[in-house]
């Protein structure tokens, strides 16, 4: 986050007339895309080496993981609903969306965990071939992900109620929605091809 | 800015400025400080990788060598390459970066101050990691790409349990770490805080290369992190992504790593190339020709360094289609790579050269890269790099790039501005011995290779017997490493002894083109006292000279040189004046602090996670320091 004063003076200075923060998380977000491309082609590589063990389709449950990633999902609005409440200057609606927002990533890592549990039961695990490995490393990368986006969460909702969150400094709001969208929007492809599309047999 | 939200105490405070005392340096954020705190540490990491050079060459000299045993020559190698590409070309070219891209697009810094303090301090640290493994059980052992599964593996001669590639797959995490946030602090800095009027091409070639190079290091570099994230897992929680026996597959590391590692080529030699493309048109007096040109060569270079990363893997076995197609795309790389030689020669034809240091460093750079560049262009041909992977000749194709390429065009910047950084010229007499010392034992040392190499000499190999025809050029090249590194010792003697009595610089030593010249020497902490106002490409040049009608050129008559007679209608200028008052952001503790807590993430990686969760703890305050301290004013 930068300062409230160079904030308010970048927005004149810079060449493009984007703030150097934004732009900043957006190169950032595009390194991303290259981290979870490479952990996704990796999964994809492996999906069907299990050493006849348990593979991801034997054991998932797509009607389960459809729920949590509509919540993941939702908290996409819930978070433009934050940043527009503060761009109103709102700061009771700001806190609620904050929270509302953090708690559904909450809903779906908790969800995460508990998939986790089952899976580990059936016999899917880290150790079970590298179909399992590929899976969870590229699962709990996500995952890592988001708790970073739930710390980052809260941390506004700390500074809105301590008053360190005025209606100026929504930008961070902002930003912080950035990376919340990327990494729902990254959810979308790792469902799309990891659980929704079979594997070649 | 007086907002109601300024009354609250702030949690933090920050460090007052100063400018003396090691606590000025620990704290700065000044891209200029940065800058030198990078080039001082490539440097000493310059001198220990070239120790370790010095090492393998004695041990190479004669056959059945004693100096070190093959599990010592194993560090030392992967130790050497791994210094060079990671802790020296990276941070050297970051060096030339941080200090020279503000200066030269018209900034007073780079987009985030602080974020580029925490660049460094990751460097630095995690080149301690790296290097804190010599006194630990051992340094990597593997070789700078650590094939799999030999990086898997944990048994090290007696060892049951060597944690040598932990090191090796914790230190470059973290030593990509800081390059990709210091890529994104630069991505930002030349895009967005360019001067009025510095359009694009209006940018020196050298920014256009740092673009690319910051853009092939975003882009690259994660995917190098996942595949050492993927290693540290096989090693660590026991997965078997690189091992076949549990289906996993070795080749995926090759792919993985290369796809990363051929990008990385030109991460190394771009800035070199960059900084050459400054220093010809200067000593030749002369535009560089073609720029447009040269930059969008440049750009063809990063995109299609992308494609063609499987030329390191000829031998692996993809099939025939996979090597046809990736010999077709490096023989096209080559084009752009041929493109910015002939500019460089067209730059210095017909110029009134001068051969300065900085300029036979440049031309070093050319000669040497041509040399690298073709030998590289016959591993294109894929029974030909059958017959030659792995053996010396491959090894004098990548020191021609990489220290005839890279190393004498970083060399050829220090010369070239260094008086901008202390004011003082290095001697020109000393520079040249330099010079031709490195020039003759470059080639002494790496010309021999080729040879040893087309007769078979593999690599990695750690002694010889006798009676294979190698003794004679190893001898040869040993000989030259020594005269290597005489000639870095006149240039520790040069930079010592101007200190005292190098020749009074002033703001425009070399009579150059780019608008870093036009402020003071050393720049003032502000950089320039006003920003500015940017017309033309080498504005500088314009700025001091016009053509008469005979195309002959006319110094601007009194006032143009200093660049006074034009600046910007500066508001900002206007409301502090003279450079006083502008508002520079404050010193901070908290990039030192979030980045000691990553290398303590290593340690409890490999000796327990109690570690781990002190240094996370210390990364979080960190950074939590970091969000809120208090602003600059």
């Amino acid at each position: 986050m930068a300062d409230q004063a160079t904030v308010a003076a970048e927005v004149h200075q810079t060449s493009t007339g984007i703030e150097n923060t934004k732009l900043g998380m957006w190169v950032f977000l595009g390194s991303e895309c290259l981290l979870f491309g490479a952990l996704i082609s990796v999964f994809l590589l492996y999906r069907n080496h299990a050493l006849g063990g348990a593979r991801l389709h034997d054991v998932y449950d797509i009607p389960f993981t459809s729920v949590s990633s509509f919540v993941l999902l939702m908290s996409s609005l819930t978070m433009v609903l934050a940043l527009a409440a503060i761009q109103r200057g709102d700061q009771h609606r700001l806190r609620t969306w904050l929270l509302a927002t953090a708690l559904l990533g909450m809903t779906f890592i908790s969800g995460q965990i508990y998939e986790f549990t089952i899976f580990v039961h059936k016999g899917f695990t880290v150790h079970s071939s590298v179909a399992g490995a590929s899976f969870y490393i590229l699962t709990s990368f996500h995952g890592a992900h988001v708790t970073v986006g739930i710390l980052m969460l809260l941390s506004l909702f700390g500074m809105s109620t301590r008053g360190l969150l005025p209606k100026e400094r929504a930008t961070a709001v902002e930003y912080i929605g950035l990376y919340w969208h990327f990494v729902d929007i990254v959810w979308i492809v790792i469902f799309t091809l990891v659980y929704l599309i079979p594997a070649p047999k | 800015m007086a907002t109601a939200t300024v009354t609250r105490q702030p949690l933090f405070s920050r460090p007052r400025s100063s400018h003396k005392g090691v606590w000025s340096w620990i704290t700065t954020v000044d891209h200029k400080r940065i800058g030198v705190l990078y080039g001082f540490t490539a440097f000493a990491f310059f001198l220990i990788g070239g120790f370790e050079a010095l090492l393998i060459r004695a041990q190479l000299a004669r056959p059945n060598g004693h100096v070190l045993n093959a599990n010592q020559y194993d560090q030392v190698f992967t130790m050497h390459g791994l210094t060079m590409i990671f802790l020296v070309v990276m941070p050297l070219s970051a060096a030339f970066f941080n200090y020279l891209i503000p200066l030269m697009i018209g900034a007073r810094d780079v987009a985030f101050p602080r974020l580029n303090a925490f660049s460094y301090w990751v460097f630095l640290f995690g080149g301690l990691f790296l290097y804190s493994s010599f006194l630990l059980g051992g340094a990597p052992n593997g070789g700078w790409f650590g094939y799999a599964p030999l990086s898997v593996q944990k048994v090290t001669g007696s060892v049951p349990f060597a944690h040598n590639m932990d090191y090796y797959a914790i230190g470059l995490i973290i030593l990509g770490i800081a390059s990709t946030v210091s890529a994104v602090n630069l991505v930002v800095t030349i895009i967005n805080m360019r001067a009025p009027g510095m359009s694009f091409f209006r940018m020196p070639v050298f920014i256009w290369m740092a673009l690319v190079v910051q853009l092939l290091l975003v882009f690259a570099l994660p995917i190098v992190t996942i595949a050492l994230f993927l290693l540290l897992f096989d090693r660590i929680l026991g997965t078997s992504f690189y091992i076949a026996s549990n289906g996993g597959d070795p080749v995926l590391w090759q792919h993985l790593f290369w796809l990363f590692g051929h990008p990385e080529v030109y991460i190394l030699v771009l800035p070199a190339m960059g900084i050459v493309s400054e220093i010809l048109p200067t000593f030749s007096r002369k535009p560089l020709f073609g720029y447009p040109v040269v930059v969008l060569s440049g750009i063809a270079i990063g995109f299609m360094g992308f494609g063609v990363w499987a030329h390191h893997m000829f031998a692996t076995g993809l099939g025939p289609v996979a090597n046809s197609a990736f010999a077709v795309s490096t023989m096209f790389i080559a084009v752009p790579t041929g493109v910015k030689i002939f500019n460089w020669l067209a730059t210095m034809w017909g110029g009134r050269l001068r051969f300065d240091p900085p300029m036979l460093f440049a031309i070093g750079f050319v000669t040497m890269f041509v040399i690298g560049g073709l030998s590289g262009v016959t591993h294109a041909l894929v029974p030909h790099d059958y017959q030659q992977t792995d053996t010396y000749y491959v090894v004098a194709h990548f020191h021609y790039v990489l220290f005839g390429g890279a190393i004498f065009g970083l060399f050829g910047g220090i010369y070239y501005w260094w008086p901008k950084i202390y004011g003082r010229k290095l001697s020109g007499k000393l520079g040249k011995w330099h010079f031709w010392l490195m020039l003759i034992g470059f080639n002494v040392t790496f010309g021999p290779f080729h040879i040893l190499g087309l007769q078979g000499m593999p690599r990695r190999i750690y002694t010889y017997a006798p009676g294979m025809g190698w003794d004679f050029w190893n001898m040869v090249s040993t000989v030259g490493s020594f005269m290597i590194a005489g000639s870095i010792l006149v240039f520790i003697y040069n930079a010592w002894h101007s200190r005292k009595y190098g020749e009074i610089a002033g703001n425009d030593p070399w009579d150059a083109r780019t608008i870093e010249w036009m402020t003071s020497s050393p720049p003032p902490e502000h950089n320039f006292d006003q920003i500015p106002v940017v017309h033309a490409l080498d504005d500088f040049w314009h700025k001091k000279y016009v053509e008469d009608k005979g195309g002959k050129l006319v110094p601007v008559p009194a006032g143009g040189e200093n660049g006074h007679s034009e600046q910007a209608p500066e508001h900002e200028a206007g409301e502090h004046g003279g450079g006083h008052g502008i508002h520079l952001p404050s010193p901070s503790y908290m990039p030192i602090l979030a980045a000691v807590g990553l290398p303590l993430i290593g340690y409890g990686l490999i000796y327990g996670f109690y570690i781990s969760i002190v240094g996370g703890l210390i990364l979080l305050g960190g950074l939590y320091g970091w969000a809120f301290e208090p602003g600059t004013e």
